[in-house]
């Protein structure tokens, strides 16, 4: 394939269109954001602070992870230790998004990738396993998870009283009920459910005896390699094919 | 090594935090475009697309209280029965509520 070709074309319909899908999603990231500004004034940051860690990080769990280790002063190695492995999970997302991302100009690529979130990428990942190609929803979707992140953490760092206990309406399950969503959305054959139980049990594993916050990308590269083990049989000629070829050249 | 909390250390913090997660963001994606994407390669991407979020879901789950887990059965139940994303995540998070109303 030629380099200077980029047959994706994002087109500003459908980004408009994904940002207005992910709205109702965003208002319970605005709800996250704000526990998310309360947590940090309490932890005696300042208000513009904590909304420029929003506006520049933009990946909730790590900025709690941080706030947790918050003091008078701040250990370097374990807070970049802690921000990599909880986020290290864009590695995967993002590998994820290449076959459709390699048809894109670098320059847009990489601006889309920093608004790479959970939610706007399970809806591509979920979109790209039913056929269709959805980068929009990464520009679009992330752009309103984006802004609601920020407006959230602007409300709680001012008006954290607001919220005190989002626990108790559910609100920490948003995340998880939308991935669980998204995940029973997808195809589904018994080459994935048996990926599915690796990557389960697997990130159970670690979850019990490895590092914190490495369970997710050992659970997800656990239900990878069955997939790279076992190929769905579709035009079982070609397949097999490159199995051999692939065996030759490993020769 | 330490940074104390002063206004120029803050935002040291929060420029090494920037910067190890836009590495997360970028690497991926960055180490893909050196990889030739054969079958076997896609055949992976995909798997492991939809294993991370079974992989981020599963210990959720196990680590949860009672309300979490009732959320994610009912988003779950719900999912499978009408495939209808909004209402079954609307459910499951009513669903914890709920259970930790009453619990």
């Amino acid at each position: 394939m030629s380099v200077a070709s980029y047959s994706y074309k994002l087109q500003p319909r459908k980004v408009r269109l994904e940002f207005f899908r992910l709205l109702p999603i965003s208002l319970f990231v605005v709800a996250f954001g704000a526990a998310f500004g309360l947590a940090a004034t309490q932890k005696g940051l300042p208000p513009l602070d904590a909304i420029l860690m929003s506006t520049t990080v933009f990946a909730g769990a790590s900025q709690f992870a941080a706030i947790d280790m918050w003091g008078n002063q701040v250990s370097v190695l374990p807070l970049i230790a802690v921000v990599f492995a909880i986020n290290s999970r864009h590695l995967l997302m993002g590998a994820s998004l290449y076959p459709m991302l390699k048809d894109v100009s670098p320059g847009r690529r990489y601006g889309l990738l920093l608004l790479l979130t959970d939610a706007n990428w399970a809806v591509s990942a979920q979109d790209y396993q039913n056929g269709k190609r959805n980068l929009e929803v990464i520009l679009g979707g992330g752009l309103v998870l984006w802004l609601a992140w920020i407006v959230g953490t602007w409300l709680g760092v001012y008006f954290g009283g607001l919220l005190q206990n989002p626990k108790s309406l559910g609100l920490d399950m948003v995340l998880g009920c939308f991935l669980l969503a998204m995940a029973l959305g997808g195809k589904k054959s018994p080459r994935v459910l048996v990926a599915w139980t690796v990557a389960g049990l697997a990130s159970l594993a670690a979850w019990q005896w490895l590092p914190p916050n490495t369970h997710v990308v050992v659970g997800a590269l656990a239900g990878g390699a069955i997939g790279f083990f076992w190929l769905e049989h579709q035009g079982t000629e070609a397949t097999d094919e490159t199995a051999a070829a692939e065996e030759g050249a490993a020769q | 090594m330490t940074i104390e909390t002063t206004t120029t250390g803050i935002l040291a913090l929060i420029a090494i935090m920037t910067v190890v997660t836009l590495a997360t963001r970028f690497g991926g994606v960055f180490i893909m475009s050196f990889v030739r994407i054969s079958p076997r390669i896609e055949s992976f991407i995909n798997t492991m697309a939809s294993s991370v979020l079974i992989a981020i879901i599963v210990p959720m789950a196990f680590s949860g209280d009672t309300g979490a887990v009732a959320a994610l059965a009912v988003t779950a139940a719900l999912m499978l029965a009408f495939r209808k994303p909004l209402p079954a995540i609307g459910a499951g998070i009513a669903a914890a509520g709920l259970v930790r109303y009453w619990v």
